[in-house]
């Protein structure tokens, strides 16, 4: 065998980038994904930052201004209290921008671990997993909250930890069947025959080549959480007063339509619908970018 | 066809340039292509893989990809300039007097629709309905000798067999009765037997129709005993082309006689001397190429080649027209070896067998059926020995090396000893010192190295684990392991997307031989590779084999490759060995009449004879295979009913040397001896 050969192809600039820097640069030209991640950004910016340039404090109430239509002064009107209605839809992003998340990365690690689980052991294993994660899911997001609340209180952490543990078995069978392609490639036998552990096998070997759909299922559930959030603060189980949260903000509010005070409810319903948009959006570019 | 006077060729290609589009730059991939084909003539392209067969396929009927364009020359079809064609000329032409069959049958049919359905629709493109349809699809797939023709129209796809499947896409390209008919790469991909079926029924429709053919392939043996002409592709140029015999006995370019050293052919052994590879690699797609593109690789390049692209000289004879594009092509066969071929092997001690294996069998269940996917299988491996394991897909060798390797349990009963230590059957519960003892070089290196781990932590790891070895210890060894697979310090911090296929193949070796196995399975380990690069792998087997004793069992279609490597061979049909015993005695017979079929299906470089046998029909399924000998089926020596009643024994009929036939020794030797078959 010559010397020559042990040399590796000639440099070549069609040479692809790696996966990452690839993905990174699909996503870059993906106008649906520009557009989502920047209403997203705006938001995180609002909930870290949002009481720097909020105009007032949305906190403190001006009775004498209850229920002013939108005005130079108030942009998008106060509420029934005299509360600046602009000032608590920038600040209203705080909360649900930490639960949700929260709720969505709590879902991805337990459903990830239980998706490789069961895929990598099949058998009794999955059977018996996946009944109980199916049972799971077919019970309402409400009642769990419900039940929750009366077992654990009324809490941000109860939020998190219902929508985390409703959304784990749904990410859950993605992986599972991510995982059950895998494990039929060669390079899992080859780890077999080193008497891996099946716990190197399952996070070393398999996990990095899940990554994919993981992602692209774990930011569609974002958006899903988010309005989980909104839902449950509702209807009174999610985050509680006096946060300006928007869905709160719309219970404490909504009766009001029928007055004719439409803004005091309008804008956070606005809010939550972009913010969703926004991180569905995004979600549809990691996908296309992901599937290339 | 509207003209009504057939043009002198059916198809001339006319300096023909493609370029493909990456990354915002056009690539060259044929660059001053001409090449003609002749009415009812039958071509052959060859060459390795990324050289641009199939993108000249395409371009002949505008099919090219959107990032591909044609820059320069003309593709005359027929006498109809294909470049001037509007959209519905050309989907006129398409349908009518062109047809395309491709690598993959299973990917040409519509796997949703009925083969019938598939057919018809072809005919009502032309006008024809109804019933009359139906009588035409029949007649093609008669044609085409398929038996029972309404059955397989009312059947999907998946229900039939790959070499059916062929047949179907075959018998739909043959439809509107072509004047030209591309073949890319049309039996790759299939068991030999099968090969050699669809290749005698393209070897038999060219009598009967006038069709000219394309055949595309990397095989150059079969494009050796199918095609009239043969032209030679090297990125993209034309570098030698003339009559196929001439072209293969007596090449005038030295990729074409590197290309034809690369194959193990009239038997060659390891023990006789390494193969000969090309060193190098194919330039990439768009590479700017000044003098010769193969000047890099070549041993006879001098300044003159790097500098200034050779013409096509002429070197026509009596023997027929042949271009070659190569300045020395007169001292093109004093090419020098780019490997040595000498080697140093001492004489094996006999000592006692590495691996012992007996009663194995494994049944699965299907469907509520057993199936007996491997049944009574007894056989020994000494050290340092080759076993070669044959026979069609279906036929139980990749479950056989898995029941071996304990990733599959075989059933209860059998037994796998070790170095005299009977072996678990499942693999947790082996030994890690049994465990490392036996490794596997798996088929698909895609499949086998993981895409998330750089070749570093994949090598190291397997020494870790294997080798018990960390630290200072295992970077050394590390070193050591590279290199005896001839990577280098480069290739460990890429990932394996980065390597070729045969530098990923190097990386599985080298994770096989980590852990200083005492028996590496091999899986087809070069069937996903160009030959060059497969003749690389091979000596790189050979080589590490008379340097660390280590015993191989070794799985392939290729007979030529198997022969090679092997010093004994076990031939298996449905999951039961036929035949086994040493290579040579194996290959030169007498043999089992199954071995027998499967070395006359094998296509061969050198024309001297004709195949004689052939096999009809399929494997049958192991969930009911025939009662008696299982072979009685497709057996071209069946004696009687003694056959379809009674199982035969595997009887030794030399010592080392065993058949499962009924037919005695001394008989089959009579019968097979009116000529000895030769491999490839």
């Amino acid at each position: 065998m010559s010397a020559v050969q042990t040399t590796s192809p000639p440099p070549d600039d069609t040479r692809r980038r790696s996966p990452m820097a690839e993905v990174v640069f699909s996503l870059l030209r993906s106008k649906t994904f520009l557009v989502g991640f920047a209403i997203v950004l705006f938001w995180v910016a609002c909930a870290l930052f949002g009481e720097h340039f909020a105009p007032y404090d949305p906190l403190a109430d001006d009775i004498i201004n209850a229920l002013a239509p939108p005005s130079r002064e108030h942009w998008f009107g106060t509420d029934q209290i005299g509360r600046d209605v602009f000032s608590r839809v920038i600040v209203g992003s705080r909360d649900i921008l930490t639960v949700a998340p929260l709720a969505t990365l709590l879902a991805t690690v337990a459903g990830t671990a239980l998706g490789l689980l069961t895929g990598y052991f099949r058998g009794i294993v999955d059977d018996v997993v996946s009944r109980i994660l199916e049972a799971f899911m077919a019970i309402p997001v409400v009642i769990v909250a419900l039940l929750a609340i009366v077992a654990l209180g009324t809490s941000k952490t109860t939020v998190i930890v219902v929508i985390g543990l409703s959304f784990a078995p749904i990410i859950a069978r993605t992986v599972r069947s991510a995982v059950l392609a895998e494990r039929e490639l060669d390079y899992v036998a080859a780890a077999q025959l080193r008497h891996e552990s099946a716990v190197h096998t399952m996070f070393v070997e398999i996990l990095p080549n899940v990554i994919p759909p993981i992602l692209v299922e774990t930011t569609v559930r974002l958006g899903y959480a988010i309005f989980a959030v909104a839902t449950l603060s509702f209807m009174g189980f999610g985050i509680q007063p006096p946060s300006p949260d928007w869905g709160l903000s719309i219970s404490s509010n909504y009766g009001m339509i029928g007055g004719g005070f439409w803004w005091t409810v309008l804008f956070d319903a606005l809010a939550i619908a972009s913010l969703v948009i926004g991180v569905n959006l995004a979600a549809d570019g990691v996908h296309g970018a992901l599937n290339d | 066809m509207t003209n009504s006077a057939k043009a002198e060729n059916a198809l001339e290609l006319h300096d023909l340039s493609v370029a493909y589009r990456v990354a915002g730059r056009n690539r060259a991939v044929l660059r001053n292509l001409s090449l003609n084909i002749r009415q009812g003539e039958a071509y052959g392209l060859v060459g390795e893989s990324g050289c641009g067969k199939s993108t000249v396929a395409l371009t002949v009927v505008r099919y090219l990809p959107r990032n591909g364009s044609i820059s320069g020359g003309a593709i005359s079809l027929d006498g109809q300039d294909v470049m001037k064609l509007d959209a519905e000329a050309l989907r006129r032409a398409r349908a009518e007097s062109v047809s395309m069959v491709y690598q993959d049958p299973g990917k040409a049919l519509n796997p949703s629709i009925r083969i019938g359905r598939q057919l018809t629709e072809i005919f009502e493109l032309g006008g024809i309905t109804g019933q009359a349809a139906t009588d035409r699809a029949i007649a093609m797939l008669n044609r085409v000798r398929i038996s029972d023709p309404p059955s397989v129209m009312q059947r999907y796809p998946h229900q039939l067999s790959g070499g059916m499947q062929q047949r179907v896409a075959i018998a739909m390209a043959l439809a509107n009765d072509p004047s030209m008919l591309i073949l890319d790469e049309p039996t790759t991909g299939l068991d030999a037997t099968v090969e050699a079926e669809v290749l005698d029924l393209i070897a038999q429709l060219r009598q009967e129709l006038s069709a000219s053919i394309l055949f595309i392939s990397h095989n150059l043996a079969v494009v050796s005993n199918m095609c009239d002409r043969v032209g030679v592709l090297y990125a993209g140029m034309l570098v030698e082309e003339g009559p196929t015999d001439v072209v293969f006995n007596d090449p005038r370019h030295p990729y074409t006689v590197a290309l034809l050293r690369c194959l193990p052919r009239g038997g060659q052994r390891k023990d006789q001397g390494r193969l000969d590879t090309i060193p190098g690699f194919l330039p990439g797609i768009g590479a700017d190429i000044k003098g010769c593109a193969f000047a890099d690789r070549c041993a006879l390049a001098d300044d003159r080649c790097r500098s200034e692209l050779p013409p096509l000289y002429d070197l026509s004879d009596e023997r027929g027209k042949r271009l070659s594009r190569c300045f020395h092509h007169d001292k093109a066969q004093a090419l020098p070896r780019a490997t040595p071929s000498d080697v140093a092997t001492a004489p094996k001690p006999t000592t006692a067998p590495v691996l012992r294996v007996a009663g194995l069998n494994k049944t699965y269940a299907s469907h509520g059926h057993p199936l007996r996917a491997v049944k009574d299988v007894s056989l020994d491996l000494g050290p340092g020995e080759t076993l070669g394991l044959v026979g069609e897909s279906g036929s139980g060798k990749t479950t056989f090396a898995r029941l071996l390797l304990g990733l599959v349990p075989p059933d209860d009963g059998g037994t796998i000893e070790l170095e005299g230590k009977a072996l678990a059957p499942k693999l947790e519960n082996r030994g890690d010192d049994q465990v490392k003892a036996m490794q596997i070089v798996f088929q698909n290196p895609d499949s086998a190295l993981n895409r998330s781990h750089s070749i570093r932590h994949i090598l190291g790891r397997a020494l870790k684990r294997l080798a018990g070895l960390s630290g200072k210890a295992q970077e050394a060894r590390l070193d050591d392991l590279v290199r005896s697979v001839r990577l280098t310090d480069r290739h460990l911090a890429v990932k394996p997307r980065q390597l070729s296929g045969g530098l990923k193949q190097r990386v599985a070796i080298a994770r096989a031989f980590a852990g200083d196995p005492r028996i590496v399975v091999c899986d087809e380990p070069t069937s996903a590779l160009d030959v060059s690069v497969q003749a690389a792998i091979l000596n790189l087997l050979a080589d590490l084999q008379s340097k660390e004793d280590v015993s191989y069992i070794f799985i392939s279609h290729d007979l030529g490759v198997v022969r090679y490597l092997s010093d004994k061979i076990a031939v298996l049909y449905l999951g039961r060995i036929m035949e086994i015993g040493p290579s040579e005695e194996v290959f030169s017979g007498p043999h089992h009449p199954y071995t027998e079929a499967l070395l006359s299906a094998v296509p061969k470089l050198d024309q001297t004879e004709t195949a004689r046998i052939r096999l009809d029909g399929e494997i049958p399924s192991a969930t009911n295979p025939p009662t008696g000998c299982v072979f009685h089926t497709r057996c071209p020596r069946k004696i009687g009913p003694m056959c379809e009643q009674q199982e035969p024994p595997l009887a030794e009929a030399q010592p080392g040397h065993s058949i499962r036939c009924h037919i005695p020794y001394p008989e089959l030797a009579r019968l097979q001896k009116v000529g000895v078959i030769e491999a490839a």
